[in-house]
């Protein structure tokens, strides 16, 4: 995103006011959240109390803190250590204009959940303006030539720490953001994750950070894994946050196998969810369900793998005949075979064929999972904390995640994965090279449907009922807009993709009836600004700006250190 | 002793329209062999259905002794039978070293691939300089090398080069010849298609001459390049 700038002159003749504004503009902003900011209780949790901040006014004090540390970086303590690396000055305007959205943001939501602007306390409108000011100071800070900051070393304990950090402030901010009840609450800490993240990556941290992330993969592996693991954790028992959190987990899992497909092997599947839907019958037709057709109940285990190998069997049959074929007309084959499945799953109900599925009305009443003597709907009471039925599943479906993972990072660092990049290159020449391209396609066609048929085995006793209208196109399409909105080829994109698609329109209920409209038109927005999705693959990043060089240059080098 | 690559009766087609029509000929080991021909001549046809990009609708193709106009294109690199195509195809947004390694993607002797990269940079100093570069942003000529280095790391018993000189300066195209002898002079047998006839028969042990998909003429590389025919069809004199 790129901040309006003032003209050069402008900012050369008031640079000097910058910074003496600024300061003023953080301190209104966090003596405005010691007083009210509406009277109402009711409103944005509470900020009716005078005295002490609250709830969101927090917020605001932690963004005006960070535009605090920027300051005292341009001018003042921090400037001899910080000065010639963090580029406060862009940070500042960033953390300027995102303030004064999330005090706008504040301002509108006190307005509109009460009856206008007169419900605005003074607390409220003092800190408003300090947002202006620190947004104004900050456009008058005149830029700087700075080192690369992504080219500091500091030491390894450091960097760990960070990671650390980083990870902790996720959980913390994840658990916060799910407990804001009403929709304007859930905007606004929205609107602060987005601040922080645009002040890191103006300040070059972002950059950092992402060096270090590559160095240290395996400390924020672990790391992700255990927040994610303390996730259920912080919930107290909270159905309604786990159960949007098992469903984010099924979809990820699903898109980072479709990502094999897609953003590995280049080849455009929008039949996928097939796969899942393969995966949930045969876990739903063997289960102990009234409705069950298939009289036989092998340990869950033996389930999970069948349905896997019979979502990859399907991936071979819908494979062979089509990998030949490329580009549009596989995304015509693989669209009809994903309706082929939900019809055949519509019909198989003993009228015309073999009853298998119970046509339109499906399998419902599918027991909790139990794996020796443990059963998931039962609650457990750990360390104090509630775990509900889901929580289960939660930990279940992690297991699930770090599973699929693995494949995917060990199948892209592999001489397989190479393959896939020269498929994707240049099909012809890949295959002068020895290269074995309907092979290598089948592997991933087949590796994609058999992780999808995994999750549909949890997927099944999770939602406790599968049907064919839980498969259909449009489920295709959004774990397509997951992997295209998070960046093809990587895991934390579509981690993030697949967040964003889920939880949104969960959290957001106005937003849940709009939501088509706006991912099309985020989508059509991301392809216009940003193609290679939120977190980029490094050489899918290439792929969208070939003139560039020292980009790729740049890029290159890096992956060849990698590759060491 | 029977030849490295015998190609008999090989006739090839893109639907109704026979590009090669019952062409036969062979290359010895340690040979350099030319296949010149103008434009659709089927110069191209013939190495890809070689290589196993493309089948014959009928004929044979034997490679050390064994038919191979049946095995998949990834088994007959592996056999030993590296293809430079046309037109290069280097991987324009893999850096120089990536173009390498997919040359050796048929090996599985990391050690040696190693090894073999250390030889393909000596081979073409201008590789090493650059190997964390994007090959696209390589000059033809530079490109043409990483295409003979990239075939290279296959580590081939026969190198086929498709019009390694096409849009080459003189000064470039005579650089790949060179490495053609010196190829060959490191035991490569290479099988060479070009339409700059001079060139190629000149540094031919033997060749061959096609047209609309037929061998008119065939001799050694001396014989050819003084034949009234060759040189009026060919090389532009009368």
């Amino acid at each position: 995103m790129s901040i309006p700038t003032l003209p050069d002159a402008f900012v050369e003749k008031h640079a000097a006011k910058g910074w003496p504004v600024g300061l003023a503009g953080v301190a209104l902003v966090i003596i405005g959240t010691f007083m009210s900011w509406s009277f109402d209780p009711n409103i944005l949790g509470d900020l009716s109390v005078y005295g002490y901040p609250g709830g969101l006014q927090i917020l605001a004090i932690i963004l005006s803190l960070l535009a605090l540390v920027l300051l005292l970086t341009v001018k003042g303590p921090l400037a001899s250590r910080l000065g010639q690396w963090l580029d406060a000055a862009l940070g500042l305007r960033a953390l300027g204009l995102w303030l004064l959205i999330y005090m706008v943001g504040v301002i509108l939501a006190i307005a509109t959940d009460s009856s206008g602007l007169v419900n605005v306390d003074p607390g409220g409108w003092i800190s408003f303006v300090g947002a202006v000011l620190v947004f104004a100071g900050s456009q008058v800070i005149p830029l700087r030539e700075l080192r690369d900051l992504g080219r500091a070393r500091l030491p390894g304990w450091f960097e760990i720490a960070a990671v650390a950090v980083v990870m902790a402030g996720v959980l913390f901010g994840a658990a916060y953001a799910l407990a804001r009840e009403d929709a304007w609450s859930f905007v606004l800490v929205l609107v602060f994750a987005g601040g922080t993240v645009a002040a890191m990556f103006r300040t070059g941290t972002m950059g950092w950070f992402g060096h270090v992330a590559t160095r240290r993969r395996k400390v924020l592996t672990l790391a992700a894994f255990a927040v994610a693991f303390f996730f259920p954790f912080t919930q107290q028992g909270s159905d309604a946050n786990m159960s949007i959190a098992t469903s984010v987990l099924i979809f990820a899992a699903t898109a980072i196998g479709l990502n094999i497909v897609v953003g590995l092997a280049g080849l455009l599947d929008l039949g996928y969810i097939a796969f899942l839907g393969a995966g949930a019958y045969v876990a739903s037709s063997l289960s102990r369900s009234a409705f069950a057709t298939i009289d036989w109940h092998p340990p869950f285990l033996v389930i999970v793998l069948l349905g896997g190998c019979v979502s990859a069997t399907l991936g071979l049959i819908i494979g062979t005949p089509t990998l030949r074929v490329s580009g549009d007309y596989l995304a015509i084959v693989t669209l009809g075979f994903g309706e082929i499945f939900r019809f055949s799953m519509f019909n198989l109900d003993g009228n015309n064929g073999p009853n298998l599925t119970n046509g339109p009305n499906g399998i419902p009443g599918i027991p909790e999972l139990a794996v020796g003597g443990f059963n998931f709907g039962d609650e457990h009471v750990v360390a104090g904390i509630t775990l509900g039925r889901f929580s289960n599943y939660y930990f279940l479906l992690l297991l699930l995640m770090a599973f699929v993972i693995l494949v995917f990072t060990r199948l892209n660092n592999s001489r397989i994965g190479r393959g896939w990049v020269a498929i994707r290159e240049d099909e012809k020449a890949a295959e002068a090279m020895g290269v074995n391209v309907f092979g290598l396609k089948l592997l991933a066609f087949a590796v994609g449907a058999f992780l999808a048929g995994l999750a549909g085995t949890i997927k099944a006793h999770q939602d406790g009922a599968t049907s064919p209208d839980q498969y259909i196109f449009l489920e295709s399409a959004f774990l397509l807009a997951a992997i295209v909105l998070g960046g093809m080829g990587t895991i934390a994109g579509v981690l993030l993709g697949a967040t964003i698609l889920k939880l949104l329109p969960e959290k957001l209920r106005f937003f849940s009836e709009y939501r088509l409209l706006l991912f099309g038109l985020t989508l059509v927005l991301m392809m216009r600004f940003r193609p290679e999705g939120l977190v980029a693959n490094k050489r899918r990043l290439l792929e969208f700006h070939e003139e560039d060089e020292k980009l790729a240059t740049a890029v290159e080098s890096e992956l060849v250190e990698e590759a060491k | 002793m029977t030849a490295m690559l015998e190609v008999k009766d090989l006739e090839v087609a893109y639907g109704k329209i026979v590009a090669v029509k019952k062409i036969s000929f062979s290359v010895e080991q340690g040979q350099v062999v030319s296949l010149i021909g103008t434009n659709g001549a089927g110069k191209t046809t013939t190495l890809r259905t070689i290589s196993g990009l493309l089948r014959p609708n009928s004929g044979q193709i034997n490679f050390m002794g064994q038919p191979i106009h049946h095995v998949p294109a990834h088994d007959i690199v592996s056999m030993g039978l590296a293809h430079s195509p046309e037109g290069r195809r280097i991987f324009p947004r893999l850096s120089v070293e990536e173009n390498l390694l997919l040359g050796a993607f048929a090996r599985n002797d990391t050690a040696a691939i190693r090894t073999d990269l250390d030889a393909a940079y000596a081979l073409f100093p201008i590789l090493g300089e650059r190997r964390k570069q994007p090959a696209g942003t390589f000059s033809g000529g530079e490109q043409q090398m990483l295409a003979m280095g990239r075939a290279m790391m296959s580590k081939p018993k026969l190198l086929m080069l498709d019009e390694p000189s096409m849009g080459l300066s003189p000064i470039m195209m005579k650089v790949i010849m060179t490495t053609v002898t010196a190829l060959q002079q490191q035991g490569t047998t290479i099988l060479l298609v070009e339409q700059n006839a001079q060139a190629a028969l000149k540094r031919a042990d033997y060749g061959y001459v096609l047209e609309v998909g037929k061998i008119v003429l065939h001799g050694s590389g001396r014989e050819l390049l003084v034949n009234d025919e060759v040189r009026k069809a060919y090389l532009g004199e009368d």
